[in-house]
């Protein structure tokens, strides 16, 4: 009754079956990843081809169109108003949130007790974390915009985009802070550091690299988020904003409005417009990444 | 719950005979014993768990002091709460006293970093910081506003680390760059560059290969002629060779032998200490 081995070592039908199931398997998790890298690829190559389009069909020059400003021909428009209002914009942003969120975290990781109320807390920035942005919108039109009557000014769009990215900074510099060693902190007590001490010599400059990856991860989502910048800006204007108490209208309203124009020739704008705020985009989330691999050290 | 504290020190209730007592083997200060450190009915508890129990003893000024015992018997805690590391961890909780230079360190006057400026301590885990060498050995010295001579006093305690000839001419590199060995030298470089008392060591060696173990031992024979040393160990042979003093601590956080090094190894007291030190369990 003994079997003959060296038929028993191949394939048989049963094990035909279940490696067809594997590959099957196998092919559904690839085009699964695939997906968002098609859907990417799709996307930039439809507003690369506007783009292009523009240039040849309209004779859109593009040096003039980084150094006007937004005009109601748009034989004469230009992105360059769009483009300074979105740069203040970032920077107001990064003055309100980076202080806030960095502070924020570091009160929550390093000195907070851990109670209930600091449960409470971390609970609720999650949660903030996942309210829709035009939220944030109308909350600084009605409050601010409206209610201390500043009117459109970027400022008040700083303000949203802060309150938009101050719980995902927190979240991320508490993460850096948490990976920062014991030992580190343990080694800076023992020499006689105090707390405050301790974190700004030892532990923030450990977790900068961190801490500066997520804070411009998180200011390369803002800089692309449309709903509050169209709640809290105007929609057009030909300015090129001088401060941070005029009225702005950023890159993505700028898009939008153009976007909704019927003049063809405004639609390839747009399409220019898109390509330059990925390209703002995408350099940020480049100098995110340069600097996580640059800083990254094994404490 | 009697702590068993049997040894000839403890019996003794004068100090000087004490002193007396071990200064025939002192061969590193003419000096009579001076205690630096004393506790008295020293509890410490980790929220319900009791990892301290009555602890007495005398830790004597320019001496190597070993704390040995199997794990879980309490004496990195002992070690911990003698520079009131032990507050960094909420659910501990300390009773009785603890005495360095006749001030009890816990009392509501005592500031913990004032206290662990006068005492240094040097972890299991070699924890340089992530800066320059040369930023790693002046952080104390920043921290404690010593900025004058910072070069002369980072030299001083790079030598006094036995790390300076190898690292003279690579200040500037990352503390991180070190061989492990290199890193726990830096480590006691930091903790000696303020100039403590006393230098906490807690299992210093115990990452260490033996050839770096072998120097790190010899450095802490050369640190006991300025500073009081204690240290933690599980290693019996570390302790045998570098201590002046050895604390046998056992299961429960007893401290149940507490004297010469020579003596506790030669003819310890207690039945369950020789069976520790001649490896029955542990």
């Amino acid at each position: 009754m003994s079997h003959d081995t060296a038929e028993s070592l191949h394939t048989d039908d049963s094990l035909r079956w279940e490696k067809l199931k594997n590959r099957l398997f196998l092919g559904l998790c690839i085009s699964a990843s695939l997906f968002g890298v098609v859907a990417l690829v799709l996307l930039l190559a439809d507003v690369v081809y506007e783009s292009v389009a523009g240039i040849v069909e309209f004779d859109i020059s593009i040096v003039h169109f980084l150094t006007q400003g937004a005009r109601r021909d748009p034989e004469d428009a230009g992105f360059m108003a769009a483009i300074a209002a979105s740069v203040w914009l970032m920077i107001l942003t990064t003055l309100m949130a980076f202080f806030i969120g960095v502070s924020s975290a570091v009160y929550l990781e390093e000195y907070a007790p851990d109670t209930r109320i600091t449960r409470l807390i971390e609970a609720n920035l999650a949660n903030l974390a996942g309210v829709p942005s035009v939220v944030y919108g109308l909350l600084v039109l009605a409050a601010i915009v409206n209610g201390i009557g500043t009117g459109s000014i970027l400022l008040a769009g700083a303000i949203a985009l802060a309150l938009l990215i101050v719980p995902i900074i927190i979240v991320a510099t508490q993460e850096s802070l948490r990976a920062v060693p014991d030992g580190l902190r343990h080694g800076s007590f023992a020499t006689g550091a105090t707390r405050w001490q301790t974190i700004r010599g030892v532990v923030l400059p450990a977790a900068m690299p961190g801490i500066f990856t997520g804070t411009i991860l998180a200011l390369a989502r803002a800089i692309g988020e449309t709903a509050p910048i169209i709640m809290v800006g105007i929609l057009f204007t030909a300015r090129t904003p001088p401060g941070p108490f005029d009225t702005f209208s950023a890159m993505p309203s700028q898009i939008y409005i153009w976007a909704a124009q019927p003049q063809p020739h405004f639609h390839h704008l747009a399409a220019l417009g898109i390509v330059v705020l990925l390209a703002f985009m995408l350099s940020m989330n480049a100098a995110a990444v340069f600097l996580r691999n640059r800083y990254e050290t094994d404490l | 719950m009697s702590h068993a504290s049997t040894t000839a020190e403890s019996e003794d209730s004068s100090t000087i005979d004490t002193a007396l007592s071990t200064e025939s083997r002192d061969d590193r200060s003419s000096r009579p014993d001076e205690t630096v450190i004393r506790s008295s009915g020293l509890d410490v508890y980790y929220g319900e768990d009791q990892a301290l129990d009555g602890i007495d003893m005398e830790i004597p000024a320019r001496k190597v002091t070993a704390l040995i015992g199997p794990s879980g018997c309490g004496k990195s805690t002992f070690l911990r709460s003698i520079n009131r590391m032990n507050d960094l961890i909420d659910v501990a909780r300390v009773d009785g006293d603890l005495y360095f230079r006749r001030k009890n360190v816990y009392d509501a006057d005592v500031d913990p970093v004032a206290l662990r400026r006068k005492i240094g301590m040097v972890f299991q885990k070699p924890n340089p910081f992530p800066k320059s060498i040369r930023d790693n050995v002046a952080y104390g010295l920043r921290v404690q506003g010593k900025t004058d001579d910072v070069d002369g006093r980072i030299e001083e305690a790079l030598r006094g680390a036995a790390l300076w000839d190898e690292v003279e001419d690579r200040l500037g590199e990352s503390g991180l760059e070190l061989s492990g060995g290199q890193q726990q030298r830096l480590c006691i470089a930091r903790a000696i560059a303020t100039d403590p008392e006393v230098i906490l060591m807690d299992e210093p060696a115990s990452a260490l290969d033996p050839v770096a173990t072998a120097k790190i031992e010899d450095l802490i024979e050369d640190l006991a002629r300025e500073y009081t040393v204690v240290i933690v160990t599980h290693n019996m042979q570390q302790a045998a060779r570098i201590s002046d003093k050895t604390a046998v601590f056992l299961t429960g956080g007893n401290l149940v032998e507490f004297g010469d090094t020579n003596e506790v190894f030669s003819n310890p007291e207690n039945d369950r200490v020789e069976d520790y030190i001649t490896g029955k369990f542990g």
